[in-house]
């Protein structure tokens, strides 16, 4: 597919963020909205589902860190899931498995996140 | 497939993000053609996106009007992939490898982009002479491994 899309689910506590296309500069003020959204509505617990993601570059990766101290500050995280594995490869290069938790399914994350109830 | 002697390409496109895609493509179908596998093809299209990127905001200042300077040389050894700007220019040198952890305790995030471009290709490389002509080269042999 050509573009970039955003779907959000959320149930009771987790928000999911579903990406697909190609996240990319020029794409990516569309990703940085969805996340300020969920903060402005104090949704700290968020899963952002990459399934159907193609594509990313540091422009999308820049937002998973320029947001990660704030969620985490409020009790929150980001939780990533079903990375492809060409996707997997760019947050390895740059050493983001350390910093963030990533799971092979959507579910597996949130019901981290509801564990902690 | 046997390796291609060698061959010229080259694209001029206005300088917006929105073209990103498109140089992708022209990257990634190149790098293929010349006998790449699909990795090490993502690969290349990944930097010359970085590369593009920065051009298009720290040289360009996303002015529409001017045009990213796209070449690309194939040998039966590399890829080579130069992109020129006539922008004001700016010194990598200056920037260390990101110390992840502290970039993202200080919501700081440029700088990926130009390490991801040293991670992804074998040589990166730049010339300047602001105003006039600065550019990046990119290059990745068949036979190495790189990232």
């Amino acid at each position: 597919m050509s573009g970039f899309e955003i779907t959000r689910k959320d149930d009771e506590k987790v928000a999911v963020l579903h990406l697909a296309g190609f996240l990319d500069a020029h794409t990516v003020p569309k990703f940085e909205e969805a996340i300020q959204n969920l903060i402005k509505e104090k949704k700290y617990c968020i899963t952002v589902n990459m399934q159907d993601l193609d594509y990313i570059s540091s422009a999308g990766l820049g937002v998973f860190m320029g947001f990660i101290e704030e969620v985490r500050e409020n009790g929150g995280d980001i939780k990533l899931s079903n990375l492809s594995q060409k996707v997997y490869r760019v947050f390895d290069l740059l050493g983001f498995p350390t910093l963030f938790e990533i799971f092979n399914d959507e579910s597996e994350a949130r019901s981290q996140f509801n564990q902690l109830d | 497939m046997s390796k291609p002697k060698k061959q010229k390409y080259k694209l001029k496109i206005s300088s917006i993000t929105e073209n990103l895609e498109i140089i992708r493509e022209f990257i990634n179908k190149i790098a293929r053609k010349a006998g790449f596998s699909d990795e090490g093809a993502d690969q290349i299209e990944l930097a010359v996106d970085e590369a593009c990127t920065n051009v298009i905001k720290h040289a360009y200042h996303f002015d529409s009007k001017r045009l990213l300077d796209i070449s690309v040389l194939v040998d039966k050894e590399k890829i080579e992939i130069i992109v020129t700007d006539k922008g004001s220019g700016f010194d990598p040198d200056q920037l260390v490898a990101p110390d992840i952890p502290k970039y993202a305790h200080e919501a700081k995030v440029g700088g990926l982009g130009i390490h991801l471009m040293r991670s992804l290709m074998d040589e990166v490389s730049y010339s300047f002479n602001p105003g006039k002509r600065n550019s990046v080269s990119l290059v990745k042999y068949y036979s190495r491994k790189s990232a």
